[in-house]
């Protein structure tokens, strides 16, 4: 039985959990925190210069390493400034441990001083969260805090821990004494089920595999049994934003993302398959189209940790709950002692209609003239940064379509960006969180110039970190995909879609002593390129791309998966009053 | 039946059971859901059915296991087939949430409410209404010469009628429970 202070009790505990770095923002209420970090040295503490920041940044990590990323923020402010984050990371099923302090419990409810109802708040933006009233029960709650965000479909919580439980003594415990509650997801996946999958592998002649972002936060055997299925089945697999990564991008049977913003391919052959199997993907609006359009000759099976993602928004014929890694691991050792079968001629035909697609390259482009196209700067950007140890982080917008389209991820881990929640200042502070935690890799953030002014801040935290991340701004002076949504909807009325006041990108990057790189020349775009990778620190590099350019394929609102739109000559009249309301 | 026609839904094992192919229906189901009884319980389970949309007819709470600190709430809501089970794997989820039954679709159950009805009248009027709270079994708690309170125990139909039939007779006031529900048998 050790006693020691609340405040210890964290630090110890976020040890004990085999936690490396925090990012936060002290305060008066978490002082006694700060105090007990700064009187050790195994665990580091991030500075960030806003509380969001921190969340974005944690995610980073998180979705870099496969570790929880963790928070640390003071009362009041601090913890609403967490929100958006904590949001995001429910959004996208990232594991966050949030810690924030509150008001001592003997003030809780009298509008004290940067007294807000931190648990309130946030119990709808996390996976749950606890208000700790008494150090006895600390460090089981924060055990108990880390298995909950980090099994099942993973999630942010929050422990809110009052100034005066931090002070206060209390007993240790160890995460293997710790009573982490009920909480147990099932892994398994129902043996019936996935042989009715397996029957579905066998009689298929127009497979296809859309697999998500549960795949990869399955863990690495997920991607690699995937790896297995793909290559023993020969079936063509396409991925939403989240799973980009999990199959790589140079494998044979890669059709690319699928969706909104998805490539012909992926898209046609989800609409003209009649066999999907769905992995760690949950039938997001960007990703369905139409809902009563989707895939309308397909039986379905639908592989997620979360029940209640199944049958949500498109009805399945076979549901599977499971982690992704061990369902699949089921499937293949099901299929191949049935003898490994499937209908190969049907598939080679099917393959065949996918070609045909494939031959429109629907991400052609022209780069001519002057001006640099944002594709050819990513272009670029891919080719001259492929064999490099690389990590990619992205803003909102265009430029992160634009970055999924056309970049490739060869690994899982290596893609960080905001997709369920889609938000604008995730991508800088997410890739000083990832370069923290991959101090000699290369890290890239995507950015737009108005996402990126959302959390220019943090400037000051790889700078005073040597977080070496390097910000890759398509500037076109432009809300680019509020502007194309004008463009297409509301008849070029282009309101407050316009980037004015731009501050110089150099000097704002010289201000803060970092290095500051502008080009506007496509011929001078490589040695560009290849100057802000050498720079050993942080590179501010503002690429003037063209302004007006749209993000294409693009299946517009209220459409289906075979109504998409190629190019600009398709867009006329594209979308009509009913899909105009959807977002 | 072709190879590619699968059953409906998984095994039993499974988590998930289809019931009913979906419909578009609305339904009325009763679920019990077995809670820790810790701070914010309610506000979070009251949170997921706003948050989501859902809706909530009629809630019951109370701790019925005093050691093991559990509650347990009744919530009577509608909603398509689809709807309600997407309300019964989204409480599932939840951390505080030990079992969720939906009382409607596991076999028999009972549902009674209490409700206690406040009526003033003299005269006929006060004749009446003592005459029907006996048809309805229902009991007197309080009276005076002008009024009654009674109390009345029943399935919540049972307490509409008998709601309704206190209007003309002088209703004042209504206070009702909402509905506790269990199922029948041994189990
Ligand atoms: C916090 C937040 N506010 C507003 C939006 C709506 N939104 C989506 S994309 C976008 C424009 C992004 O502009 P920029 O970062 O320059 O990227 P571009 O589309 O030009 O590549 C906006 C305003 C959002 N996604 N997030
Ligand atoms: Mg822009």
């Amino acid at each position: 039985m050790t006693r020691m202070s609340g405040a210890e009790i964290v630090v110890k505990a976020l040890k004990d959990q085999g936690v490396d770095t925090v990012f936060g923002y002290p305060g008066g209420a978490v002082l006694p925190i700060y105090d007990a970090i700064f009187q050790q040295n195994d665990i580091r503490h991030i500075l960030v210069r806003h509380e969001q920041a921190a969340t974005h940044a944690a995610e980073g990590y998180a979705r870099s390493t496969g570790k929880p990323g963790i928070v640390l923020v003071t009362s009041g402010p601090g913890a609403t400034n967490a929100v958006t984050g904590l949001t995001d990371a429910l959004l996208d099923s990232i594991p966050l441990v949030v810690l924030s302090g509150q008001v001592p419990t003997f003030m809780i409810g009298n509008d004290a001083f940067q007294e807000a109802d931190t648990v309130g708040i946030t119990r709808p933006c996390t996976k749950h969260n606890w208000l700790v009233k008494d150090t006895d029960n600390l460090a089981n709650t924060l055990h108990q805090a880390f298995h909950v965000a980090t099994s099942g479909r993973p999630g942010p919580v929050l422990i809110d821990i009052p100034k005066d439980v931090q002070f206060a003594d209390g007993t240790y415990v160890k995460p293997e004494k710790a009573n982490k509650g009920h909480y147990a997801p099932q892994v398994k996946g129902d043996v019936d089920a996935i042989t009715q999958a397996v029957e579905l592998l066998e009689t298929a002649k127009r497979p296809i595999l859309y697999t998500g972002g549960g795949v990869i936060n399955s863990g690495t055997a997920a991607s690699q049994l995937l790896r297995e299925l793909v290559g023993e089945t020969g079936f063509p697999i396409t991925s939403t934003l989240m799973g980009l990564g999990a199959y790589p991008a140079s494998g044979e049977a890669w059709l690319g993302m699928l969706g909104m913003h998805g490539t012909y391919e992926a898209n046609m052959a989800m609409h003209d398959c009649d066999a999907m199997i769905c992995i760690g993907a949950r039938f997001d609006d960007r990703i369905t189209g139409r809902t009563d359009a989707f895939s309308p000759k397909s039986k379905k099976v639908h592989i997620d940790i979360d029940p209640s993602s199944i049958n949500k928004i498109i009805r399945v014929d076979v549901p599977i709950v499971g982690d992704i890694a061990h369902v699949l691991e089921d499937m293949l050792r099901i299929w191949k002692a049935r003898g490994r079968k499937t209908r190969s001629e049907e598939v080679a035909k099917w393959w065949k209609k996918i070609d045909g697609w494939r031959e429109k390259q629907c991400l052609s482009y022209e780069q001519k003239g002057p001006i640099i196209k944002p594709q050819y700067a990513l272009q670029r950007l891919e080719a001259l940064t492929k064999k490099y140890d690389r990590y990619i982080t992205t803003e909102v917008g265009q430029h992160q379509m634009w970055a999924a389209q056309y970049l490739g991820f060869e690994d899982p881990h290596r893609w960080m960006t905001s997709g369920g929640l889609g938000t604008m200042g995730y991508g800088f502070p997410s890739s000083i969180g990832v370069q923290i935690a991959h101090p000699e890799s290369l890290v890239i953030n995507v950015a737009g110039e108005a996402s990126w002014l959302m959390n220019m801040q943090e400037l000051g935290t790889a700078m005073q970190f040597r977080a070496p991340v390097k910000q890759f701004i398509l500037n076109n002076e432009r809300l680019g995909m509020v502007r194309q949504w004008q463009e297409l909807l509301h008849g070029e009325r282009y309101s407050s879609s316009w980037s004015e006041s731009l501050p110089d990108f150099v000097k704002l990057a010289e201000a803060f002593g970092a290095k500051g790189i502008q080009c506007s020349d496509p011929d001078g775009l490589d040695d560009a390129i290849m100057e802000m990778i050498e720079h050993d620190g942080p590179v501010v590099f503002d690429c003037l791309v063209e302004k007006h350019e749209n993000c294409f394929p693009m299946i517009p609102s209220g459409k289906a998966h075979n109504e998409m739109l190629l190019g600009d000559a398709s867009t006329q009249g594209a979308i009509q009053a009913g899909g105009a309301v959807m977002v | 039946m072709s190879p590619l026609d699968l059953k409906k839904g998984s095994s039993k094992k499974s988590a998930y059971d289809l019931r009913t192919p979906f419909s578009d229906v609305n339904e009325r189901h009763t679920l019990a859901v077995l809670v820790d009884n810790v701070d914010g319980v309610l506000a979070r389970v009251i949170g997921l059915f706003s948050g989501r949309g859902y809706n909530i007819d009629s809630l019951t709470v109370a701790e019925v296991d005093h050691t093991g600190h559990r509650s347990r709430i009744t919530v009577v809501t509608t909603g398509t087939p689809q709807v309600i089970v997407q309300i019964k794997h989204q409480l599932e989820r939840m951390v505080v949430v030990h079992e969720v039954h939906d009382l409607t679709v596991e076999g028999a159950s009972v549902e009674r409410e209490l409700a206690l009805v406040k009526v003033r009248g003299t005269g006929d009027l006060r004749v009446e209404a003592l005459r029907t709270a006996e048809v309805f079994r229902a009991r007197v708690m309080d009276t005076t010469l002008q009024s009654f309170v009674f109390e009345l125990t029943g399935a919540p139909e049972k307490v509409d009628a008998f709601v309704e039939l206190m209007v003309p007779l002088g209703l004042v006031e209504v206070a009702r429970t909402g509905v506790a529900a269990i199922a029948r048998g041994a189990e």
